[in-house]
């Protein structure tokens, strides 16, 4: 089970980890990014049948393309920036890790733009002026 | 996405003849020599997981549709 094999891997990993720092501090942070980056690899084939999921649903819709690929772009925006956060968080610079999160912030609301002046066009329509 | 946990020994191993080195290094009384084995150490490290953050964002612009 895919499950079991995760939490299997991070408590190795964490093992090792606690093992590594007392010796050498630096490769125990290089263990713990290439264990994140294994688990978000990992979680990125099941992210894969989700968003075919997703496809499949905005397809029968007959949605604006535009706005699938603009929701696609904007969830691998939160993916990255959660994945580099994480790891600066680790390597104990929470400083780097929030400013990464402030970028990702700012990137999806300029991805969002065109969405929200979309709806605000649509309810301006929709009012009696 | 298969992936080799073979990695994660890799580096732990690493990490500890490292260790091993810059002790016996350090008892033999070389000390600027331990401190470049670590450094050397490190960074052949680093390059691995600089290719595998590669293969990482590679995937995710594949599939979040990055062009």
């Amino acid at each position: 089970m895919d499950m079991i094999q995760i939490v299997g891997i991070g408590l190795m990993t964490t093992i090792l980890a606690v093992i590594l720092r007392e010796q050498k501090p630096q490769f125990a942070f290089l263990l713990v990014t290439i264990v994140g980056l294994f688990i978000f690899l990992f979680l990125l084939d099941k992210i894969v049948q989700i968003i075919d999921l997703i496809r499949q649903l905005a397809q029968r819709t007959e949605l604006n393309n535009i706005f699938l690929e603009t929701i696609l772009k904007i969830i691998g925006i939160a993916y990255i920036a959660e994945f580099g956060a994480q790891i600066a968080r680790d390597a104990g610079e929470e400083g780097i890790g929030a400013k990464i999160e402030l970028a990702g912030k700012v990137f999806i609301l300029v991805m969002a733009i065109p969405i929200i002046s979309i709806i605000v066009e649509t309810v301006l329509k929709l009012l009696p002026i | 996405m298969s992936f080799d946990v073979s990695a994660i020994f890799q580096v732990a191993g690493i990490g500890l003849i490292m260790a091993m080195i810059h002790t016996i290094l350090k008892q033999a009384g070389k000390e600027e020599y331990a401190f470049w084995a670590g450094l050397v150490g490190f960074v052949v490290v680093l390059l691995m997981v600089a290719k595998m953050i590669n293969d990482l964002f590679q995937e995710i612009q594949r599939v979040f549709l990055f062009h």
